[in-house]
């Protein structure tokens, strides 16, 4: 949530701008849009409803784009030339979690990445960036794309996310037969006429949808959601408390372009054939670190007492030595207590360890703990 | 009668004799959102005018708390620790911070009163 460095050029809004302001939401700049960081319900009760109930989130700043080429080898190929995940292996309606490498190793972004289902669409990838990053994503992933594989730029779908443990309940009612689909798969379906394509995962640790829905009908759809007993809107201020106590990384915060995906602790989104293989930006430096272990290591903090320990914050350990920082950090209302995670220097990084974090120039004891804070309740 | 004084840091103060009891406005803890975590001041700290004294953070961001007055720090409200949300419920009542006694009365003169916070705080 830091200030937006664009804050100068005009904000840019979603299609449900307008209902987010009816609806009495406190709007913020973020990653160039003006978005709604919380509603009247407030953040805290936000929050603790998403892990309740249901929680309905815009995500529509994020990047949506398509990758077209003449069969999934091909365009698997291609993107596998970017990003350290098994592509080509991807089933049809199957999602993956990866990272744009640099090619030194560093993050340019994480996304999400779905083979849509269907023959027709073999040869198509559907790709989800993070919006402060996606133009520079978008002209990284073209500039490195062989001929006869095309990126198009998806202005004409919304994102939504609706996300808690009354979610598929909800969202069944206007879409029939949800419930069987797995973690991390997707469909094309109809809401309410209209054509959308959904996944089943999401960024709160919480089983949940995640549903582009085409720009002119996003509204009707937010209506229909939010008037469901079980449905509240939720801001972004929820959604990074969720996300954090989910153990989940933000861009720009805790992984960026000087973090590999292995000091990230991101190693479970390498599959064993690109491991082996190779072929990826950076992946002399992670079979490296896969095999000596890195310098650092992104690991979850848990702060005795009351007080946050907020991103920047130095880690020491016992000696007083620093070892390290916090990347994000704030208080986790599910875990009604301080949360936080960073990188130390792999020497530190076992859990349990006793560290110390410098809030306002005194050293507050905490804890290297095991994440996520808040069990995920995926539906696998 | 006590006198009621307000800071361009959205602190009040409520005078009585010489004693000054401070804590955060209505309007800063609306701005601020649900309060997680309150820190006051040591009994006996001696504070200046504008000194930050005190932390209150919310979901969002941690924010320092200044002392609109100098002087002695002779109560401070336990409370808040481990109700920090009571800021939120009743910023200018129960969800005092901390009671100074004072020793620049003067201090008082170069502070808002109420319309003129009102004021302050709706352009501000």
């Amino acid at each position: 949530m830091s200030a937006d460095p664009t804050a100068s050029a005009p904000l840019r809004r979603t299609p449900l701008y307008d209902l987010h302001v009816a609806a009495g939401a406190k709007m913020v700049p973020f990653a160039g849009y003006d978005m709604p960081v919380q509603y009247p319900l407030g953040v805290l009760k936000e929050h603790l409803w998403t892990r309740e109930k249901a929680g309905l989130f815009d995500v529509s700043h994020m990047g949506i784009c398509w990758l077209h080429g003449p069969d999934h080898a091909t365009t698997a190929g291609a993107l596998e030339a970017l990003v350290p995940a098994d592509i080509l292996n991807l089933k049809p309606g199957q999602q993956r979690y990866s990272q744009l490498l640099a090619a030194d190793g560093g993050i340019l972004d994480d996304l999400m990445i779905t083979r849509p289902e269907g023959n027709q669409s073999d040869g198509t990838l559907l790709l989800v960036v993070n919006a402060g990053c996606k133009d520079a994503d978008y002209a990284h992933i073209a500039k490195h794309l062989p001929a006869g594989v095309r990126l198009d730029v998806d202005d004409a779908h919304a994102l939504i996310a609706l996300q808690g443990p009354r979610a598929v309940a909800v969202l069944s009612k206007l879409i029939p037969d949800i419930e069987s689909m797995s973690f991390m798969s997707g469909r094309f379906a109809t809401l309410d006429g209209q054509p959308v394509h959904l996944t089943r995962s999401g960024y709160t640790g919480e089983d949940g949808y995640e549903i582009a829905v085409p720009n002119a009908h996003v509204a009707k759809v937010w209506n229909l959601l939010t008037a469901t007993p079980d449905v509240e809107a939720i801001g972004l201020g929820a959604r990074d408390s969720l996300r954090l106590e989910a153990g989940l990384c933000l861009y720009g915060h805790d992984i960026d372009k000087t973090t590999s995906p292995i000091e990230a602790r991101l190693q479970w989104s390498i599959q064993k054939r690109r491991r082996d293989e190779g072929g990826f930006p950076g992946a002399d430096r992670i079979k490296a670190e896969l095999a000596n272990g890195p310098k650092r290591r992104r690991v979850g903090v848990k702060p005795e007492g009351r007080a946050p320990a907020r991103e920047g914050t130095e880690i020491q350990d016992m000696s007083g030595k620093p070892i390290g920082t916090i990347t994000s950090g704030g208080f986790g209302p599910s875990v009604n207590g301080p949360v936080a995670m960073g990188y130390v220097e792999s020497a530190h990084a076992e859990l349990g360890t006793k560290i110390q974090l410098m809030v306002r120039g005194k050293p507050l004891p905490a804890t290297i703990a095991n994440m996520p804070f808040t069990p995920h309740r995926y539906v696998r | 009668m006590a006198i009621e004084k307000f800071s361009k840091d959205h602190e009040w103060i409520r005078v009585e004799g010489d004693i000054a009891t401070i804590g955060i406005t209505v309007h800063a803890q609306d701005q601020l959102g649900d309060v997680v975590f309150v820190e006051v001041p040591e009994v006996g700290r001696k504070v200046s005018a504008e000194e930050a004294v005190a932390v209150v953070e919310s979901v969002k961001a941690a924010s320092d708390v200044y002392s609109p007055v100098t002087g002695e720090v002779i109560e401070a409200n336990g409370d808040l620790a481990a109700t920090p949300g009571l800021v939120n419920e009743d910023a200018e009542g129960k969800a005092w911070f901390f009671k100074v006694r004072l020793a620049k009365p003067a201090e008082l003169d170069a502070l808002m009163d109420r319309a003129a916070y009102d004021d302050f705080a709706k352009n501000g």
